[in-house]
């Protein structure tokens, strides 16, 4: 920012607006760089060391730090899965509602409004709305689950007498990310060659048909690139998560509606922050790291097929 | 498949049809095309301006009577009260300047414009004695009767040479398979000469092809669903002039079999392919398009009717 940076860029004759411009443009790149840089390195110095965390320096009682973070990191992926699970076909549906099946370009203006409200409610929102309305209602059907498709592991296990599972917790995170996937294959679905869509209909195709062997073929990597987005955001969810969910240390089960449920990272860190003190805190911050890795290995690979389907 | 247009299809059109009552008396074989009969004198002059004009000629399958037809839309009259007769095993080609709604009349016959919000046509098109604007008929089926190959070639990406030729089958869940396949594969790729160059690289991107060969594939794929008539909307105007040779050859040859209807900027490819033209043109700008004159190619090019015409056609306007 400033003078420092704005003395290096364009040659002399540049007026000092263009100059002033482009320095604090790079000032910002290089600002962001930054900022993740020292994130990265607040993670490995205060959270490296607790990777060697002997038994008693770990919080909730864990012997070493792998027994801490493998659990956790796949009570992370699998909430973040089942939200992904939940959400990608009313997220494909509300995106078609808006692009190819839209009356008019009013009405697919105003489900983009409504689908953009959504993404603004706050997380600590979806908590309580997760916690006092959607886990009740759940306790029956978990219920009913359990008794007609016991059989399957994720259904066995008694059911949950407050509904707070891993899948009322997946499905509070469903409809958070459901507006990242249904925006990024929105703008898919919008991009496919008209071209496409008329030499389906002029074979014949139904509207049904035509989305099938035009628009979804077309707009694959768009909807598997938001897939992967918000699979990075569903990872990151803190609060909602925390609130809704029972969770117990250690735990890794497939179980969905039973009261023993997996914790995810990042409402471990949460949870447990308040009542840790020194080495403890340190193996959070370890903890925060291999949720770092985590997600940054997501969004690399949504980005690359992201571009994947921009070159193609 | 065929579902609500069962069109008396090509065996019962060839006699008397309720469109042209007189064509009954005159004992010409159905196959024969417009030229010959023009030529053999079993056709009157060509029609007198802005009137259908081609009476008297024999209904080969796959006639359309273009018939009152208007096109809006929206508010906005786009085509104004056509009335056309398009023979059935021959060429038409639809010239006119740009905006005259030539486009929006070919789109008009199989529906296509009916994709648009808004858009949607009156009067009647008779194919085969089924008016395919008729309210009870499903413009769905009226398109696995009236392909449509449009002006850029636009095969589907995602699908081989192989499963672009078969699109409309598999699209409609009506996939063959195994050698029934490979036969109707090899018949379409030869239906639209383009056997020979691709025959080794089936499994292949549709869109690994030249732009002339997209185009054929384009056609091999209209085809492939057995339609009566073949729609071309300026097939060849992002060609190459040896593709569009090779199309132009390809136009004339799918005549024996379907009605092609062609819509072309280019003048001298009407006069090369077609049997018959219709000129259209409007007034000024924003206002609908009407057809001019409609008659067999040789006279309308040689002596047209109408003043307007012969400028078009000698270039002083349009």
């Amino acid at each position: 920012m400033g003078p420092t940076s704005a003395s290096a860029v364009g040659t002399p004759r540049a007026p000092l607006s263009e100059r002033v411009f482009a320095g604090s443009m790079r000032g910002a790149a290089g600002g962001v760089a930054l900022i993740l840089a020292g994130v990265l390195t607040f993670l490995a110095v205060r959270g490296g060391p607790a990777m060697f965390a002997q038994e008693g320096e770990l919080p909730a009682h864990a012997t070493n730090f792998l027994q801490l973070a493998g659990p956790a990191a796949f009570g992370s992926l699998w909430v973040a899965v089942i939200a992904l699970v939940v959400a990608s076909l009313p997220a494909i549906g509300v995106a078609l509602a808006a692009t190819i099946y839209a009356p008019s370009p009013k009405f697919g203006r105003f489900l983009a409004a409504v689908l953009d409200l959504l993404a603004a409610v706050p997380s600590v929102v979806f908590g309580l709305w997760g916690l006092m309305i959607l886990a009740p209602l759940m306790v029956p059907i978990y219920g009913w689950l359990h008794r007609n498709l016991g059989w399957l592991p994720f259904f066995s296990g008694e059911p949950s007498v407050t509904g707070r599972t891993v899948l009322t917790a997946g499905l509070v995170v469903g409809v958070m990310i459901l507006p990242i996937m249904a925006a990024m294959c929105r703008e898919s679905f919008a991009l496919t060659p008209p071209a496409l869509m008329e030499a389906a209909v002029a074979l014949g195709a139904t509207r049904w048909e035509m989305v099938r062997y035009a628009v979804l073929p077309t707009a694959r990597s768009g909807i598997v690139a938001g897939g992967m987005l918000a699979l990075g955001r569903a990872l990151g969810e803190t609060m909602a998560v925390a609130m809704v969910l029972s969770w117990t240390p250690y735990l890794v089960s497939v179980n969905l509606v039973s009261s023993g449920n997996p914790v995810t990272i990042a409402a471990f860190i949460a949870s447990t922050f308040p009542e840790s003190t020194g080495s403890q805190v340190g193996a959070l911050i370890g903890l925060g790291l291999v949720l770092f890795g985590i997600s940054l290995l997501v969004s690399i690979a949504g980005r690359r097929i992201a571009r994947q389907g921009v070159t193609r | 498949m065929t579902a609500t247009v069962p069109a008396g299809t090509r065996a019962d059109s060839s006699g008397a049809s309720p469109v042209q009552p007189g064509a009954a008396g005159l004992a010409v074989p159905a196959q024969m095309s417009l030229a010959d009969a023009v030529e053999m004198g079993l056709v009157a002059a060509p029609g007198s301006a802005g009137s259908a004009g081609l009476a008297g000629l024999p209904v080969a399958p796959g006639h359309i009577s273009i018939t009152g037809v208007s096109c809006y839309y929206g508010s906005h009259l786009a085509v104004a009260d056509v009335s056309l007769e398009v023979p059935g095993r021959a060429v038409t080609a639809f010239i006119g300047p740009s905006g005259c709604g030539k486009s929006t009349l070919l789109r008009a016959i199989n529906r296509m414009h009916e994709v648009i919000p808004g858009a949607r046509s009156l009067g009647s098109i008779i194919l085969d004695g089924v008016d395919l604007n008729g309210s009870g008929v499903d413009a769905v089926a009226v398109r696995s009767k009236v392909g449509m190959v449009f002006q850029k070639p636009n095969p589907f990406p995602a699908m081989s040479i192989k499963d672009n030729v078969l699109a409309g089958l598999i699209i409609r869940g009506a996939r063959p398979r195994g050698s029934a396949a490979d036969d109707l594969v090899e018949q379409c790729l030869r239906r639209a000469h383009l056997w020979d160059e691709v025959k080794d690289r089936l499994k292949k991107a549709g869109d690994s092809l030249s732009g002339g060969q997209q185009q054929r594939l384009c056609i091999a794929r209209a085809v492939a669903v057995q339609p009566d008539v073949v729609l071309m909307d300026e097939p060849c105007s992002a060609l190459d002039p040896i593709s569009t040779l090779a199309i132009e050859e390809l136009m004339r040859d799918l005549a024996q079999d379907y009605t092609v209807v062609v819509v072309t900027h280019n003048m001298a490819q009407a006069n090369r392919i077609s049997d018959v033209t219709a000129f259209f043109s409007l007034a000024q700008a924003g206002q609908p398009g009407r057809l001019v004159e409609s008659g067999p190619t040789g006279d309308l090019f040689s002596a047209p009717k109408v003043a307007a015409t012969r400028d078009y056609i000698e270039g002083r306007f349009g």
